[in-house]
């Protein structure tokens, strides 16, 4: 019994750690977000090289073979880092998708691509996970018209794995006939948010597992599990920087983190934050191990991390006091990132209300 | 991360359902503040030493069950009691802050002399540390002990003394060397309270009921062999007594049982014919706490997990106390809104009988309230997670007074 990494589980995270703080310090992050395309090549490739983007596809095509956990502590470095990269849905949700889907067929075609990195799958639901995005498909034979909005992973993707209203999953090139795929101007300058158009465009339509609707909402749960690791890192990156400030800014002939009032924002955080951690984990895992508590444990740990990641964005401003509100410091890359995190796959009300529903509470 | 039951585990996994299905009526009700435990809560309390459900790790020679340390026996056992709803045992200063202390500092002698009747509820102990001009900053305290003819000799005053009126015995933090700095000079004294010299005056505070007191010593004379550590060690022991306090105040399977219990209150509840766990804002207070309770409940399994491992818990062991005191104070507090107007019959029946529902969860509201004061306020414990945790620099001091 272990509650937390093992030894070859940290030794990933700091592989991971390390390539991230090489590759992107602040003015390497500034260029990126600048750009705002989300994605770099050679930042992907590096990525891909260290097995993040093929962690959860097995070895026999390839890939890490490892868990949502390694992913999730993934997720939580690339959230430190604000990294303008496509993970959640490129490394997560589309390869498991891929894995529950019905054919051995489309396993060995997929998975050996996405653990190379060259086949990049954004996903794109239209229902069930609690977005409010306007979208519609309609489906004739393998063909697919109408719009998605909130795509996940547009940015760099090669192709887009739409998620139908009743599990059925459908795979489509972004330059295919009749798909117009673009990222829109966003927010959260790192991952910006996808919209794809489909007009009559012919699909890869996967063949349909045992139970659809219920790999789609794992699917949801594994995405949910991700964005929480991503706030947790972005979180604790702005409460690392908050502190830091406060050792070192002086005002009133003091070190400003001498005065309670910033003191106690600081404990504040790290008290709300560090137990998120553990969920994190616990969730994580609960996607490999514990099928029973997976949703419930996915959708609490989305909820409560999009809850956390609101305090400790707005505090870690405020102690950074004028500098933390311009662009020039960066800070708000992560205020950002946590922002859209908060939103994607079901703003926290909802999570809640899936939570209850999972546990009989309710009919959600 | 590796959360797999042994076969072991499952043993005792079904074990405890055994159990609960065939004692589970005998058990007390948990909630409600502090007693001295009545006669069920006493045999209860020795049920469960006999299969080591309580003060498991506790070596055999001192009345424990002598079980080795592991993570996961603790949290079935914790997690098995919360979902049944039965009591986990008797929780008290003396269990779970003197005993941890004598393990970790005591002599063999006081070992086992205090720690087996302690276990078993049948020796109360109070904490004497607060005084009227000490209480946050509690070094300065200055109950006096001199030595005399082989006895420490106390003189002073102690106040919100817990217990302290059914106590059997306490530990007393006092000023034995007064010309030495304020952190030096204290001593760790265990005191029987019925030594000529102590008088106890109940306080009753706002939930109505006696629950803490004044102490007053007036020569009170006990032998020098019982300090805990040695002269000028005081400050030393009553952090340990102190850490293991926090610990007790953050536990997480004691919020659990609460979420449950609510969501019980909840589908029995009905506002103007709706059930009260049909709305949906008040659902959605008890899936929040839920989240966060289960956020802290993994967070004590890794401290858990890195204790074992010998790794030094550091920032994540001291926001335990904050966080899960202010965390009880929210759940008790969706209960009393859930009871709402209905809820405000307030008869609490005093220490010899149990308290209806309503009565125990404002009891509760309010008694959290304490419990974020007592064994240092949330503020100090800000202050502790900053300064010790994160690093940050400490508050410039007023001039010491010595
Ligand atoms: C229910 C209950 C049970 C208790 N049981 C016991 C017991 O069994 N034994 C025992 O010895 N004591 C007990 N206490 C006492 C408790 O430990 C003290 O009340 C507590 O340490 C605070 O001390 P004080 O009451 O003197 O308040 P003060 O120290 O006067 O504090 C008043 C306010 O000032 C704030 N404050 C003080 N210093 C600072 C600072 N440096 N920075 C920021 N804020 C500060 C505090 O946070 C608080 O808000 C109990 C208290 C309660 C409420």
């Amino acid at each position: 019994m272990e509650f937390g990494p093992n030894d070859a589980q940290r030794l990933f995270e700091r592989l991971v750690r390390k390539l991230l703080a090489d590759h992107l310090p602040m003015d390497a992050l500034h260029r990126l977000a600048n750009a705002g395309s989300g994605f770099d090549d050679r930042f992907w490739s590096a990525l891909t090289e260290l097995g993040v983007a093929g962690v959860l596809v097995p070895e026999r095509f390839g890939g890490a073979g490892l868990g949502v956990f390694e992913a999730a502590l993934a997720a939580e470095a690339l959230g430190y880092h604000a990294a303008p990269t496509p993970f959640a849905a490129a490394a997560v949700m589309a390869p498991l998708a891929i894995l529950g889907a019905g054919s051995e067929a489309a396993r060995a075609a997929w998975l050996p691509r996405v653990a190379t990195g060259t086949a990049r799958l954004g996903v794109a639901f239209e229902t069930l996970a609690g977005s409010t995005a306007n979208s519609a498909v309609e489906r004739r034979g393998d063909r697919l018209s109408g719009c998605l909005e909130s795509v996940v992973d547009l940015a760099g993707a090669t192709h887009v794995l739409v998620v139908l209203d009743d599990g059925t999953l459908a795979v489509l090139p972004v330059d295919g006939p009749g798909v117009r795929a673009a990222c829109r101007p966003s927010l959260d300058r790192t991952r910006p948010p996808g919209q794809v158009h489909l007009a009559d465009a012919p699909a890869e339509i996967l063949e349909p597992g045992s139970d659809p609707q219920r790999l789609a909402c794992s699917v949801v749960d594994a995405g949910r599990t991700m964005l929480a690791a991503d706030t947790l890192g972005a979180a604790q990156s702005m409460l690392d920087r908050a502190v830091a400030h406060a050792g070192q800014r002086e005002q009133f002939g003091r070190l400003i983190g001498s005065f309670q009032a910033v003191k106690h924002m600081c404990a504040d955080m790290v008290a709300m934050l560090e137990p998120c951690r553990s969920l994190v984990w616990y969730a994580a895992h609960a996607q490999d191990a514990i099928p029973e508590e997976a949703r419930v444990a996915a959708c609490h740990a989305k909820a409560h991390l999009a809850e956390v990641g609101r305090e400790v964005s707005r505090m870690a401003t405020e102690v950074h006091g004028g500098m933390g509100f311009t662009d020039e410091l960066g800070l708000h890359y992560w205020f950002k990132r946590i922002g859209a995190n908060r939103q994607l796959l079901g703003g926290p009300e909802r999570c809640r209300q899936e939570a209850a529903a999972a546990q009989g509470w309710s009919t959600a | 991360m590796d959360l797999t039951y042994s076969d072991t585990h499952r043993a005792l996994q079904a074990e405890i359902r055994e159990f609960a299905r065939t004692y589970g009526h005998l058990s007390p009700r948990s909630g409600g503040g502090r007693k001295r435990p009545d006669q069920k809560t006493l045999d209860w309390q020795r049920r469960l030493l006999e299969r080591g459900y309580a003060a498991r790790t506790i070596p055999r020679e001192y009345g424990g069950y002598g079980g080795a340390s592991d993570v996961l026996e603790a949290a079935i056992i914790a997690d098995e009691f919360s979902r049944a709803g039965l009591s986990p045992g008797i929780m008290n200063q003396g269990i779970s802050m003197l005993v941890p202390t004598l393990l970790e500092v005591g002599t063999e002698e006081q070992r086992r002399r205090w720690i087996a009747p302690t276990i078993r509820g049948e020796v109360i102990w109070c904490q004497g540390y607060s005084e009227p001009g000490a209480g946050s900053d509690l070094a300065s305290a200055q109950t006096r002990a001199v030595v005399d003819d082989g006895h420490f000799v106390i003189n002073g005053q102690k106040i919100w003394t817990s217990s302290a009126h059914y106590a059997d015995m306490m530990f007393l933090l006092c000023r034995t060397d007064p010309d030495r700095p304020k952190h030096a000079g204290l001593s760790y004294l265990l005191v029987p309270m019925t030594t000529p010299g102590i008088d106890v005056r109940p306080l009753t505070t706002m939930t109505g009921r006696a629950e803490f007191n004044e102490v007053f010593f007036t020569d009170v004379r006990v032998p020098v062999d019982q300090i805990v550590m040695g002269r000028g060690d005081g400050w030393h022991v009553a952090n340990i007594t102190l850490k293991h306090e926090r610990s007790m105040l953050g536990d997480p399977n004691r919020l659990m049982q609460r979420v449950h219990r609510i969501r019980d209150l909840m589908t029995r509840t009905r506002i103007d014919g709706v059930r009260v766990a049909d709305m949906p804002e008040l659902r959605d207070r008890l899936l929040r706490l839920q989240g966060e309770v289960m956020a802290s409940r993994c967070h004590y399994l890794r401290l858990l997990t890195e204790r074992a491992r010998g790794e030094d818990p550091g920032v994540k062991q001291l926001i335990v106390k904050y966080f899960g005191t202010t965390l009880g104070h929210r759940l008790s507090a969706l209960a009393v809104d859930v009871l709402g107007a209905a809820g405000l019959v307030y008869e609490p029946r005093g220490e010899a009988a149990e308290d209806d529902e309503a009565t125990t969860w404002h009891i509760d509201y309010m008694y959290d309230i304490g419990l974020m004061i007592g064994g240092g306020t949330s503020q100090i414990q800000k202050n502790i997670i900053a300064e010790r945790g994160l690093g940050l620099p400490r508050e410039p001091k007023a001039s010491a007074r010595g």
